[in-house]
């Protein structure tokens, strides 16, 4: 009977001791304790959400600078296969240029040989012609020192301009 | 090896109730020990402190008396120390035998025992304040330190009380009481450090622990009769229309003979004193166990000492072993009271919308 007989003495003590302990470790302990707890779990929160934010930013950092990697080179292939292309197209208008020029100076060449040749045909022939009439100058006078043969030979000469 | 123990052990019970029940006739005492009356002091509240006792000579920590006589209409004040071995000590006396044994009492003029208004100090309130000293010895300088470096992680014993912390807030409190669980996390926390840590002096076999404070019907009374009234006075207009008229339950179970209501009241009653029995039950079953076990040696003694060397070490190992049994008992009823009281504190918050 002894052991489920409550004590009121007891009862009285454990009532207000416990009421005591309550409100003391209330102010004294759990407020900070709690408190304290939530605040370390926020900061770890938001430390964790600003890593997330810090890598994710890291990554499109590296896709930008992917890209613009991406970017520059084909920029690059685009301007050395428009260089490659400016080149042949400089190359071989430089080979007809000087095709051209070539074929032009050799034209004039041909034109001044031409030319010359026909120059020294003229002056060969003017010389071959003075020559020509030295000698029968020469000749002439030698032969034609008689009237008959100065006459033969005029006559033989007409004939042969006629042919001409 | 345990299920071997717990078998030879029950033999022992038996042959140990047989003895008992041949030499009973009232009194079963062994060579002037009885250990019923000893086991049943071991276990209830005392005026002083016992710390030891060789032959003769008692060492206990006299504890004071604070009696308000009826008869009189005084207060009264003094050390135990004056009613020891049935002194009386101005009008106040502690009888050996009948209702009042082991408790203050005073004759009024026809010589009956009367007990007066007794609210002395006794063993089991000393052994909450050391256990609330303790408390406070914890929890204070750890509140500090978190003040100081919220941010830091706690470190040694702190480590090891945080995860407890936690663990009734997050496990006890959110789940069961929902959003408002902060308005109750304190009452929550002391309830359970409370508990757990009596329960654990009370495995200790010495000052200043062995007090039975949580297997004590007067302390998890009030325990339980604060998650009462703090469940009483949370409870929504939806809590107390599921009480009187719940819209889930037929019209004939309410009227005429309101036979639901007064289930769902009386229920509103038991749960509090399930709580109040279950604590009180669990923490005395393991002190008369433990007690038990010591005094079968004594009482082996009775019959010799080759039995009661023989007795004792099957006792002491049974012992140890319950011991263990009991701090993690120690820690279950803490968690369950709280718990349960968590659970009520959220049915007293329910509301329509669910």
């Amino acid at each position: 009977m002894e052991l489920i007989t409550p004590g009121f003495g007891l009862i009285f003590w454990m009532t207000l001791t416990f009421l005591i302990v309550l409100i003391i470790l209330k102010k004294y302990a759990w407020k900070p304790i709690l408190e304290s707890i939530r605040q370390r779990e926020e900061f770890i929160n938001n430390s964790l959400k600003q890593a997330e934010e810090a890598r994710r930013q890291l990554e499109n950092v590296k896709n930008e600078a992917q890209k613009i990697l991406n970017q520059a080179r084909q920029e690059r292939e685009q301007m050395l296969k428009e260089a490659k292309e400016i080149h042949a197209r400089i190359v071989r208008q430089a080979d007809e240029e000087a095709k051209k020029i070539k074929e032009r100076r050799l034209q004039e060449a041909l034109q001044e040989i031409e030319n010359a040749k026909i120059n020294a045909v003229n002056e060969l022939k003017q010389f071959v012609a003075d020559i020509s009439i030295e000698i029968a100058e020469k000749i002439l006078r030698s032969e034609l020192s008689d009237k008959q043969a100065q006459k033969q030979f005029i006559e033989k000469m007409l004939k042969e301009s006629n042919l001409n | 090896m345990v299920k071997k123990i717990s078998l030879l052990l029950a033999f022992v019970l038996v042959f140990v109730s047989g003895a008992l029940a041949q030499e009973s006739n009232g009194d079963e005492t062994f060579k002037g020990f009885d250990p019923g009356r000893y086991i049943v002091d071991e276990v209830l509240d005392h005026y002083e402190w016992e710390i030891f006792k060789i032959k003769n000579t008692d060492v206990s920590i006299p504890l004071p008396v604070i009696v308000y006589s009826k008869l009189r209409h005084k207060f009264y004040a003094f050390c135990s120390c004056k009613l020891r071995e049935g002194h009386k000590y101005k009008g106040f006396f502690i009888p050996e035998d009948g209702k009042f044994r082991g408790r203050i009492v005073e004759l009024d003029a026809q010589g009956n025992r009367v007990r007066p208004i007794d609210l002395s100090i006794t063993k089991n309130v000393l052994a909450i304040w050391i256990s609330v000293l303790i408390l406070f010895w914890i929890f204070i300088p750890m509140a500090k330190r978190y003040q100081q470096n919220p941010l830091s992680p706690p470190k040694g014993f702190h480590a090891l009380l945080e995860p407890l912390i936690l663990f009734i807030r997050d496990d006890i409190a959110k789940t069961n009481i929902g959003e408002k669980y902060e308005k109750y996390l304190p009452y929550l926390l002391t309830l359970f450090f409370f508990i757990f840590l009596n329960n654990l002096l009370g495995l200790l076999p010495f000052f200043p622990g062995g007090a039975n404070v949580t297997g004590n019907l007067a302390v998890t009374g009030v325990m339980a009769t604060f998650t009462f009234v703090i469940t009483t006075v949370s409870g929504t207009k939806h809590y107390w229309k599921h009480i009187f008229w719940n819209p889930e339950v037929p019209w004939w179970l309410k009227v005429p003979i309101p036979l639901m209501p007064l289930v769902e009241l009386t229920g509103v009653f038991t749960k509090p004193t399930v709580l109040m029995i279950r604590l009180f039950a669990n923490i005395l079953g393991g002190h008369i166990v433990r007690v038990t076990f010591i005094t079968l040696i004594f009482i082996f003694a009775a019959f010799g000492v080759a039995a009661a060397y023989g007795v004792s070490i099957i006792s002491v190992l049974f012992v140890v072993f319950i011991t263990f049994l009991e701090m993690l008992v120690a820690f279950i009823q803490a968690y369950v009271f709280t718990i349960l009281s968590a659970l009520y504190f959220g049915m007293a918050l329910e509301t329509d919308e669910h």
